[in-house]
């Protein structure tokens, strides 16, 4: 480790541990469920996930967190990941292998259209 | 960056409740099934949450697990960790949180020196400086004279934490003024308040606070020399202090010319070995000296005449991580919080009888009953409340008429509740005032060094008349010398320890004459505490 001599070398250890800390907070915009599940995780839903949170820190999404949940019960059209931002209704998505997730990443979060293509069902369950 | 994180509270009751073993063996069970590159694990300081384990949390879920096995261990893994279903029979509820609590009434809660406590690890240097730490530091260093350094501490009217209370800022000056070759700045992390483990959760938790503050007051008073003074017991804070101070000197925040601004400052560790007296200022400048912890003739006080017989800064853990952040946003800020005699917040340890035993913090001026039934939920067992000690062992004893006075550090003058060290101890009715005023005179008889003769003997006395009393066997007029006793060693006692004797043991006596006379009269303890000596009890009445 080298000294700290400028407000500089202090801003880029502030900006490369702060990502780590976002993780922590709560109260965000919105939220990704992906379902683990046995059916979910043997439809590779791990992936799945990783490629979700990859996504967010690609693009410096900060305020959208990503949360594992169980089966939905619709096991078909595994790996399925629902978005919930903000006063929207939630949208389930199915078949979600990692380009989808980019894809998702993409246009929901980032530009809020819905990838249709992609959709299973729209609105509380 | 993983996308799970579970954050596991390390602090020190925790560790006694196995939260060690239970990291480790969630590593490897995370090993286990294949984990390793979704599941974060990371200890960390408390997270103000009492149960009968050790606190998990899981994030981004935000779902808090009470652990008390391994076993429990292994149903978080396989279950929430594997497969995303919370386990419910761990599971806080929410309305235990006091997270949550705290969340949900912002005007209620402020976080200035826990605020990083629970959430960063205590371990990383990075994730502080991710918390703006050390922005001060730099911020004091680049842009602001000594002087400036000075009014600022000033004018945010920041008082000692420790609980005299003295005018931190004013403090700071008397050192700044004085001219000497060397002067020192003294972190009082000595904590012998029995029931205060504020100071304890800050370093354990967020220990570079205390370090970065300590740097801006050697600047600001032209000390170039720290010491932290830490009790010897608090094995967690020694540690994170240590490695605190190890990480800061690598990034240059401590040592030679500190981030290049010429200014050099350096910070050792001293242990104590458990004596109370020695959290008094003198006392503690002594056994850094390395002589035995007896207190000094005041005046001189140690702004002038301190450690080594220089100018020296002494304040509390809690004081001084508050420093950091009035430097950061200004007087101002720190003035919007808490009373206008009192800025700012105060950390509580609840202990007793409450349902939520821990620290909160919470703004000057939070009266007692919010306190024990809003933050501490309450009674255990819903019990009646009867008497709350405030302010340590060395505070006052209050009934229940006194709970809506808000504590500050004017409402002993004007309500005679004490805030001192922050404990709020809170007592059922099956406690016995008698066998709790013994309880506390036998404490400052065994702790008081014997240097004067006031609180030497005079504690010796009230152990022997309350243990007549609690015996069965005291007269009317005990309580009158009781109060002698404390009138005399308050007026000539030498330091802090017998001058203050006098707050536990008149606010018990007075506050509860009532349940003293009652005891004089009775045949037994009415409380059911104190076991009377029947046959000389009749001796005595013939």
């Amino acid at each position: 480790m080298s000294k700290i001599k400028t407000l500089e070398d202090l801003m880029k250890i502030k900006e490369k541990a702060v990502k780590e800390l976002q993780l922590r907070d709560t109260g965000k915009r919105g939220k990704i469920t992906v379902a683990m599940g046995t059916c979910g995780i043997a439809a590779g839903a791990k992936d799945t996930l990783k490629a979700v949170v990859e996504a967010l820190s690609e693009n410096n999404i900060n305020d959208v967190s990503v949360v594992q949940s169980g089966c939905m019960g619709l096991c078909e059209v595994e790996p399925t990941v629902e978005v919930r931002l903000e006063g929207q209704e939630p949208v389930v998505y199915g078949h979600v292998t990692p380009e989808n997730a980019k894809r998702i990443v993409k246009l929901h979060i980032m530009s809020n259209q819905v990838v249709t293509d992609l959709l299973v069902r729209r609105g509380e369950i | 960056m993983k996308p799970m994180l579970v954050l596991v509270s390390v602090d020190s009751n925790s560790v006694l409740l196995g939260a060690k073993h239970f990291v480790n063996y969630l590593k490897d069970l995370i090993g286990k099934y294949g984990l390793q590159d979704t599941v974060d694990v990371l200890e960390t300081g408390t997270m103000g949450v009492y149960t009968q384990g050790v606190v998990m949390a899981i994030f981004p879920d935000d779902v808090y697990y009470s652990v008390r096995s391994t076993e429990d261990v292994e149903k978080i893994v396989t279950e929430h960790l594997l497969k995303g279903r919370s386990v419910l029979s761990l599971e806080i509820p929410k309305d235990r949180l006091k997270l949550v609590v705290e969340k949900e009434k912002v005007s209620a809660e402020t976080r200035i020196v826990l605020r990083n406590v629970g959430s960063i690890d205590p371990r990383s240097i990075d994730e502080y400086i991710a918390r703006d730490g050390y922005f001060a530091l730099h911020k004091v260093l680049s842009e602001m004279r000594p002087q400036q350094v000075l009014e600022c501490v000033k004018a945010s009217g920041l008082r000692g934490r420790g609980g005299a209370g003295f005018p931190t800022g004013l403090k700071w000056e008397f050192t700044a003024k004085v001219q000497a070759d060397q002067k020192y700045v003294v972190c009082n992390a000595d904590e012998g308040e029995p029931g205060t483990f504020k100071d304890r959760l800050i370093m354990e938790g967020d220990p570079h606070s205390v370090i970065e503050a300590m740097t801006i007051c050697g600047y600001a008073v032209g000390a170039t020399k720290g010491y932290i003074y830490i009790r010897g017991e608090y094995y967690g804070s020694v540690d994170n202090i240590q490695k605190a101070i190890k990480d800061a000197y690598e990034y240059g925040f401590l040592g030679k010319d500190i981030m290049g601004s010429g200014f050099d400052f350096d910070l050792t560790v001293r242990l104590g070995a458990g004596a109370y007296i020695c959290g008094e200022e003198t006392a503690l400048l002594e056994s850094i000296e390395g002589k035995s912890g007896r207190p000094r003739l005041k005046p001189p006080y140690p702004p002038t005449n301190g450690l080594f017989g220089k100018p020296t800064v002494i304040n509390n853990v809690e004081t001084f991580a508050n420093i950091p952040q009035i430097i950061l946003n200004g007087p101002e800020w720190f003035k919007s919080f808490g009373t206008a005699g009192s800025p700012g917040t105060k950390v509580y340890s609840l202990v007793g009888n409450v349902v939520r035993r821990g620290i909160v913090e919470v703004p000057m001026g939070t009266t007692v009953r919010d306190l024990i039934y809003r933050f501490g939920g309450g009674l255990v067992g819903g019990k009646d409340l009867y008497m709350v000690q405030t302010g340590g062992t060395a505070g006052t004893f209050i009934g229940i008429d006194k709970l809506d006075a808000p504590l500050d550090y004017d409402s002993f003058k004007n309500y005679g509740v004490s805030i001192g060290s922050g404990v709020i101890l809170a007592m059922s009715d099956e406690v016995c005032p008698v066998d709790v005023a013994l309880n506390t005179m036998q404490f400052f008889a065994h702790e008081s060094c014997g240097k004067c003769t006031p609180c030497r003997e005079g504690t010796r006395l009230a152990v022997q008349i309350l243990e007549r009393m609690s015996k069965g066997q005291g007269k009317l007029e005990d309580l009158e010398t009781l109060k002698q006793i404390a009138y005399v060693t308050q007026e000539a006692s030498l330091c802090g320890l017998g001058q203050s004797i006098n707050v536990p043991l008149l606010s018990i006596v007075e506050n509860f004459r009532n349940d003293f006379i009652e005891h004089l009269k009775a045949s037994s303890c009415p409380h059911g505490v104190c076991e009377f000596i029947k046959i000389q009890k009749s001796k005595v009445k013939t």
